[in-house]
């Protein structure tokens, strides 16, 4: 197989061999046309099927080592056509510290309809596994954590799940394709907010899901269909066009974070960086509290902003933007304190960003 | 004092990072033709698109930021913003242009500024003598292309620019091959810096789009006249989508730079391989230029098979490059010169030049640099071994 930079760089070149165009064109068209009865093109609706959707669904799927794709409308409707795999009475474990909307979606959403989720630290395999009963059929893991960036090991993770016939979700979201592939590793399903790394550029909003196995990806086409919350054609071509620099990306965002998390680890005024040695993501923890709001409104490089995963720096703070919706004491006894900040890491130049947090480090005690 | 950033720094943070009404991180889409005026007395800065368009505006200022000017046009297609430079000429004039200039300027200048009146030289660049002889007391304006297409010849810009101060011309460069992520003509003392954004500034082969830059506010006034007369503007979606292509500029560049040595090395080690073009190679004529006046060697490079029977059989074989016009892109993109972008070109002219039937150009994209030599090289198995006696 051609290598990971060379599938991205080609997503979509080849796709047709009318006009010979280099880039997939965006077929708006909501229907297709029937030569006679029974005969399809293999397109009849737009929202079963959509040739310039379909494009990025093959892409990913090959990208993620799984059978087939899905795009859907955001991560969110990703994650909401995986859970209409499961019926009332099933329950679920789950990384606990997970994104906010994730647990919104759980919690306020699914377990109305008889869903159970049960949040246990995936550090622990042990403990992970007396918590299984009958009724558990799927582990949702996140790997690396929002915002904790605690990394399980989905190997073991898929063995245990194999062992007690659980199917094993794993949000990829942080991490894309580029550093870690789940279904090689013994995944079912991945899940990706494609807004972010996917996407790259902060400009379109977008979920893909990937499955392995036959009956799995059958059913899953069934309910993206069926529920519909499916990629727009522009949004889709938007997202091929994303992917295309993913590689070279990822890799400048890794380069600068481990600057950026060196620079942070010597500063006076950080307690903790928590930085798993990858990709583009970390978080840290300013010495005191009353310092936050004067260190976000002293920044002048790096944006203020809820969202990561994009080619300009977000700082993020999830005590009340990305993990508001999470009761504060079950968020703090989690360890997202109201001292934590989020970084997602751009690809400005490493020196810019180090700079940036340096004066605001020194004007946020005079705020 | 405000610190200033580096340019991958620039690319992503500038006036327009922010949407000032909503904060949104990415530049709206103002699709209006048209804007209403609050006040009968005192109209707004908008007014009608082809005049002035906010999205466009964005993308105006961050080139003119990125290339050193004081004011950027952005235009529906690099001839378009070449055309609209030329306009700047008056019958009577003389321009002197870069002999291996691309085929659409050499049409633009031979078929076109001839019937009205303007006079043209083609000259070799590299020779700062031939540039100073064919110098006229007309002479207004200096064309320049480097490194050029698609012999990648590199032009002594300093050189070229004294003269045309100590004659009074203006000059013009087209950027296209090094945009100023490597090369910022104006800071060499160069007027009206000319891009085809279509290339590596957009760089995924989705947009069609010409940028001008000038550093002088009086010439910068002059130009923006003419775009507004000649109205060959940038649309605003196409505006929004070259800035996106923008962010990834440095990133894109870089690898695909790294890449391009790399396959030009191999080139040049191949022995059906009679020639290799890249300024990144030692002993390419323009290396030590090159060097002096920008930041890398670019991601094009030209090689010579013996004929055109085996370029074509190359190119039949190859499976990861598209073989098509353009260059500049995420995709490599391998493209004949003769039959392609110098096709405009009468063949006589064209062989006089050195663009043969052999001759193949690469632009170098972001897929793995191994997966392109290891298609290079089972393509380049099936070209005939030949003893040399090509028909150069």
């Amino acid at each position: 197989m051609e290598k990971l930079e060379t599938l991205l760089a080609q997503i979509g070149n080849r796709s047709e061999t009318v006009t010979g165009t280099v880039n997939p064109p965006v077929y708006f068209s909501t229907a297709y046309r029937h030569a006679g009865i029974g005969e399809s093109t293999g397109f009849d609706y737009i929202r079963t099927g959509n040739p310039t959707r379909k494009i990025v669904e093959e892409a990913i799927a090959r990208l993620e080592g799984g059978d087939q794709g899905y795009a859907f409308s955001s991560g969110m409707a990703a994650i909401q056509t995986v859970l209409a795999l499961f019926e009332s009475g099933d329950e679920f474990l789950v990384s606990a510290d997970l994104y906010g909307g994730t647990y919104r979606l759980f919690e306020r959403g699914w377990r109305k309809y008889g869903l159970g989720f049960h949040y246990v630290d995936f550090a622990d395999l042990d403990a992970v596994e007396e918590k299984i009963t009958e009724k558990t059929k799927a582990i949702f893991l996140e790997t690396p954590t929002n915002p904790l960036m605690q990394e399980a090991d989905i190997s073991a993770v898929a063995k245990l799940a194999k062992r007690h016939g659980l199917l094993l979700i794993v949000d990829n979201t942080f991490y894309t394709p580029v550093l870690q592939r789940p279904i090689e590793q013994g995944a079912d399903i991945v899940i990706h907010s494609a807004t972010k790394y996917l996407g790259g550029h902060n400009d379109v909003l977008a979920g893909l899901v990937v499955a392995k196995g036959e009956d799995l990806c059958q059913r899953l086409a069934e309910y993206q269909n069926a529920i519909g919350a499916v990629l727009s054609p522009f949004d889709s071509w938007l997202l091929i066009r994303g992917m295309k620099t993913l590689a070279l990306r990822m890799r400048q965002h890794e380069e600068n974070a481990k600057r950026v998390s060196a620079f942070l680890r010597e500063h006076e005024d950080v307690t903790d960086v928590l930085y798993p040695g990858r990709g583009g993501m970390l978080s840290f923890r300013i010495a005191d509290e009353k310092w936050v709001n004067g260190f976000l409104k002293s920044l002048r490089l790096i944006t203020f902003a809820e969202s990561l995963g994009g080619v300009e720096s977000f700082i993020t703070y999830p005590a009340t933007q990305t993990h508001a919706d999470i009761p504060e004491e079950i968020r703090i006894q989690n360890g997202i304190c109201n001292r934590l900040l989020r970084f997602s890491v751009g690809i400005e130049h490493a020196d810019d960003l180090i700079a940036d947090l340096a004066q605001a480090f020194k004007h946020m005690k005079e705020v | 004092m405000e610190r200033e950033w580096s340019f991958s720094t620039k690319l992503l943070h500038n006036e327009w990072k922010v949407d000032r009404h909503t904060g949104a991180v990415s530049v709206p889409i103002q699709h209006a033709s048209t804007f209403h005026q609050f006040d009968f007395d005192s109209f707004g800065k908008y007014d009608y698109s082809r005049s002035g368009n906010p999205t466009r505006e964005a993308l105006e200022e961050t080139i003119a930021a990125l290339e050193g000017g004081v004011r950027g046009f952005a235009f529906a297609s690099g001839m378009a913003a070449i055309s609209t430079a030329f306009l700047l000429l008056s019958k009577g004039d003389h321009v002197l242009v870069t002999e291996d200039v691309y085929g659409g300027t050499y049409r633009m200048i031979t078929e076109v500024l001839g019937r009205f009146g303007i006079e043209y030289t083609f000259v070799d660049m590299t020779d700062l003598n031939a540039v100073a002889e064919n110098i006229r007391p007309n002479t207004k304006v200096i064309y320049m292309e480097t490194p050029s297409n698609p012999l990648l010849k590199v032009t002594d810009i300093q050189g070229v620019v004294k003269l045309a101060k100590a004659h009074g011309c203006l000059t013009f460069l087209d950027n296209t091959f090094m945009t100023p992520a490597l090369q910022r003509p104006l800071d060499l003392g160069v007027d009206i810096v000319l891009h085809s954004a279509t290339k590596f500034l957009a760089g995924h082969s989705d947009v069609v789009a010409g940028l001008a830059v000038v550093k002088d506010e009086e010439l910068g006034k002059e130009l923006y006249k003419l775009q507004n007369a000649f109205g060959a503007v940038l649309g605003v979606q196409d505006a929004w989508l070259v800035l996106r292509g923008l962010k990834t500029l440095h990133v894109r560049l870089k690898q695909s730079s790294e890449s391009a040595l790399v396959i030009a090395e191999y080139l040049a080690r191949h022995p059906k391989v009679e020639d290799v073009y890249y300024p990144g190679l030692s002993h390419h004529p323009g290396h030590d230029i090159q060097r002096h006046q920008a930041d890398g060697f670019g991601a094009v490079l030209s090689f010579r098979l013996a004929d055109e029977e085996s370029a074509r059989t190359f190119v039949q074989n190859v499976r990861l490059p598209v073989f098509a016009v353009s260059l500049g892109a995420v995709e490599s993109i391998l493209s004949h010169p003769a039959k392609m972008s110098h096709a405009a070109m009468p063949k006589d002219e064209r062989l006089r030049r050195g663009i043969t039937d052999g001759l193949l150009r690469l632009s170098v994209g972001l897929e793995d640099v191994n997966d392109l030599i290891a298609d290079f090289e089972q393509a380049l198995s099936f070209v005939k071994e030949r003893p040399s006696i090509s028909a150069r």
